[in-house]
């Protein structure tokens, strides 16, 4: 844009702004490259879209390796992680079920919430080829296209969802506005009234912690677990576990962790196995979690969780067990890793 | 006097705390029958030291306030990381939510972003795409203003009956803290919106970035970035060191760790504005952009978690009320479940999008009630029944539920979730 046509511009804002639109000269002008980093919006027009392309096939593999542990091999969804497929027809029905498929109205916003902020715990890692691909498998999951469709910021913008008519602006003002704009009733509104539900009866309310005694008792034990547990480190790490400063690192390093993993005397299984005992454990032999094959057979070849082994998979899982269901890209600094490794040791099986 | 955390907060608890005041609940003491230790003999307190002015440089609650505290609820998310808690409203009187248990709710956790860190960036239909530092926001000229966030889905697990038995779970994804900052006004002029740019598209920095559309016309009446709320800096998990105030309008809106605002042509339709926090019809079409919350209430106490204890007499029922349209003008108590209602008294004259405290003074003489609150803003709208939100939107919807809420107090002084007729 030319400088004149700048300045006009200016000009409009400040005759069209009822009050004096003051400036202060305050921050700096955004240079291209800032600008192109930040700026990755998509919009529904495929403003803002790269060029790439991929299919479902090449987009099965990087969703088994990136997605499934939390939505599953089919785009089911696992346990409480959103179903991306399926649920058409039942928008109309109790408990619909909305996915990619049977609700989004727009190609545009799955390929610009899945570049912008998947996989979860590692986000802006997936390159556009990868993005196009991961969208054609999800669309495949929920039979929209064949196999060999092949989804590109050509296409994608012309490619028509489902639902995506089924959107309407908010029309409450027309709708309810008048209805809940009347007079309030202050004096025989009702002739009777019947208690029509308990909440008790669905008994979904959390237990409150001051049942198992004053919260101050819980931290206590917690914080004394941390300190206590070190002694049955195993000698390869005791002497980085001995220092709370690293295993309080090492804690934060785990908030990374836990989306998929527990720890802790209430841990259970979740997306991936509790990681109670795990210095020094055979790999893939925690009770109850069902791993990958790959990780079954390296615990069967002999695989170990020493340090080695520990900081090579926590740097880049798929290196040391190619097919795991881990998704987690990896941590790359060498202090998260010893971090982390301080703290799980904390946590005796 | 015991030194231990309040336990009435559950029905065991309460239960217990019953059995051990025994007859406080039929009748109340009008005469001690003995001399009261606390007062006849001479305490610790009143006799050796407290603590030293060193001893909290930044202080935290008295232990015996230990269960004031925001809960979660498990079984509501996959995990806690892309999940909610909530504000123990039902613990709290006046109307600021103090910062350390106002709820959280995060897509991709809360962030560690420190002031150097961050940068601001203005870009899109503007004259000069600008950034700024933290210590520029500084610099503009400032506001200070105090506001209600409702999270759209809060008591969203109530639409298909009643669920959760305390009003810190069903309507506790609230607060209200005063906030200081910039109007977004001043920014945007700062950087010469374009009179094309109707949208004003806003994110976050953390991984979930949060992206949302507001209309220009919004941001440029009362929006503004805050970096102080209740005097200090925002907590982390608020959005440290800068969110965003989107007066009255939904709490997703309300963009934490703001780091870009893009003036636009047209709305991105992001997740959050699609796939989320739209509502569905019973004939599957959906409300999308349903920004404003309507106006609401609720009794915070007595309620599930908090029982009568005190016996019969005097009781205080209080609560909170707020309008994303405007100010509270008034709120009515119904202890029949809606047949009568009385005016209660509010704390202090209801303020633009922010709440208001009401109580309502009654002697109770053990008497069951089916305790509501309803409120009235200064448009005119009444906080309709669940029965009349069903009957225009149906049971699939989650969102904007803003209907009067029941509590069935029993003659023991327990209270439960209920719905009635």
């Amino acid at each position: 844009m030319s400088k004149f046509l700048n300045i006009t511009l200016a000009a409009t804002v400040l005759l069209s702004t009822p009050i004096y639109a003051q400036t202060f000269g305050l921050g700096r002008a955004a240079l291209p490259e800032e600008i192109a980093a930040w700026n990755r919006d998509v919009r529904p027009d495929g403003v803002g879209l790269p060029a790439g392309s991929g299919d479902a096939l090449t987009g099965e593999g990087v969703f088994e390796a990136k997605c499934a542990a939390c939505h599953g091999d089919f785009a089911e969804g696992i346990g409480n992680w959103p179903k991306l497929a399926g649920g058409m027809g039942t928008l109309n029905r109790q408990d619909p079920l909305k996915t990619v498929g049977s609700y989004w109205p727009h190609l545009s916003t799955a390929w610009d919430y899945i570049n912008r902020s998947m996989p979860f715990g590692a986000a802006q890692t997936l390159e556009p080829d990868e993005v196009y691909a991961t969208l054609a498998y999800i669309l495949y999951s929920n039979n929209l296209i064949e196999d060999d469709f092949v989804l590109s910021n050509e296409n994608l913008a012309s490619f028509e969802l489902p639902n995506a008519g089924g959107f309407f602006m908010d029309d409450r003002d027309t709708t309810e506005l008048a209805a809940f704009s009347q007079p309030a009733c202050m004096e025989n509104c009702k002739d009777s009234v019947e208690i029509t539900m308990h909440a008790t009866i669905l008994d979904v309310t959390p237990n409150d912690t001051t049942d198992d005694g004053p919260v101050e008792a819980v931290v206590t034990e917690a914080a004394a677990e941390v300190v206590a547990e070190p002694a049955a480190a195993e000698p390869a790490v005791e002497a980085a576990a001995a220092d709370p400063a690293l295993i309080a690192e090492g804690e934060k390093v785990f908030k990374k962790c836990s989306a998929c993993h527990q720890v802790g005397d209430t841990a259970k299984n979740r997306v991936g196995p509790v990681l109670n005992g795990m210095i020094n454990r055979t790999a893939g032999t925690v009770d109850g979690f069902k791993y990958s094959a790959d990780m079954v057979a390296a615990g069967t070849g002999g695989m170990i969780w020493d340090d080695a082994t520990l900081h090579a998979f926590l740097e880049k899982p798929r290196a040391v067990v190619a097919k795991t269901k881990m998704a987690f890209a990896g941590l790359r600094k060498v202090e998260d890793r010893d971090a982390v490794i301080a703290y799980l040791a904390t946590f005796a099986e | 006097m015991s030194d231990k955390p309040n336990t009435g907060t559950t029905r065991r608890g309460f239960l217990a705390a019953s059995a051990a005041t025994g007859s406080a609940l039929v009748a109340n003491a009008a005469h001690a029958q003995t001399p009261d230790p606390m007062i006849t003999e001479v305490q610790e307190w009143a006799s050796g030291l407290g603590v030293g002015v060193d001893d909290a440089p930044y202080g935290l609650p008295i232990r015996f306030e230990s269960d004031v505290i925001r809960r979660n609820v498990e079984w509501l998310t996959a995990d806690v990381i892309s999940s909610i808690n909530f504000t123990p409203i039902h613990a709290l009187d006046g109307t600021i939510t103090p910062q350390g248990c106002a709820f959280e709710r995060h897509h991709s956790g809360a962030i560690e972003l420190s002031k150097d860190d961050y940068r601001l960036m203005i870009n899109g239909l503007v004259d000069t795409p600008l950034v700024f530092t933290y210590a520029d926001l500084e610099r503009f000229p400032r506001v200070t203003r105090t506001c209600f966030l409702e999270c759209a889905a809060n008591s969203g697990m109530e639409w298909a009956g009643a669920q959760l038995n305390g009003s810190q779970f069903t309507h506790g994804m609230i607060h209200n803290m005063e906030y200081t900052g910039v109007t977004l006004r001043t920014l945007l002029e700062e950087a010469g919106v374009q009179p094309i740019a109707n949208w004003l598209f806003v994110e976050g920095a953390d991984a979930s970035s949060n992206g949302r559309s507001i209309p220009m016309e919004k941001a440029l009446d009362d929006c503004m970035i805050a970096f102080k709320a209740n005097g200090e800096a925002l907590r982390m998990e608020h959005g440290y060191p800068v969110r965003l105030i989107v007066p009255g309008w939904e709490g997703n809106l309300w963009v934490k760790w703001l780091r870009r605002m893009e003036a636009t042509d047209a709305p991105v339709e992001s997740r959050e504005e699609t796939s989320k926090y739209t509502d569905t019809m019973a004939n599957g079409t959906s409300r999308k952009f349903t920004w404003v919350m309507d106006a609401k209430s609720v009794v915070t106490a007595p309620s599930p978690q908090m029982p009568i204890t005190h016996g019969h007499g005097p009781l205080v029922i209080t609560g909170l009320a707020w309008s994303g349209r405007g100010a509270v003008t008034g709120v009515d108590v119904s202890t029949d479940g809606g047949k009568t209602w009385m005016p209660a008294r509010l704390a202090a004259p209801g303020q633009d999008m922010a709440l208001t405290r009401f109580y309502y003074d009654h002697n109770w003489q053990g008497e069951e009630m089916l305790l509501q609150s309803r409120a009235t803003d200064s448009t005119g709208y009444v906080q309709p029944t669940k029965s009349q939100l069903r009957a225009v939107r149906g049971l699939n919807s989650v969102y904007h539920n803003n209907a009067i809420q029941t509590w069935w107090i029993k003659s023991n002084g327990e209270a439960e979730n209920v719905e009635v007729s």
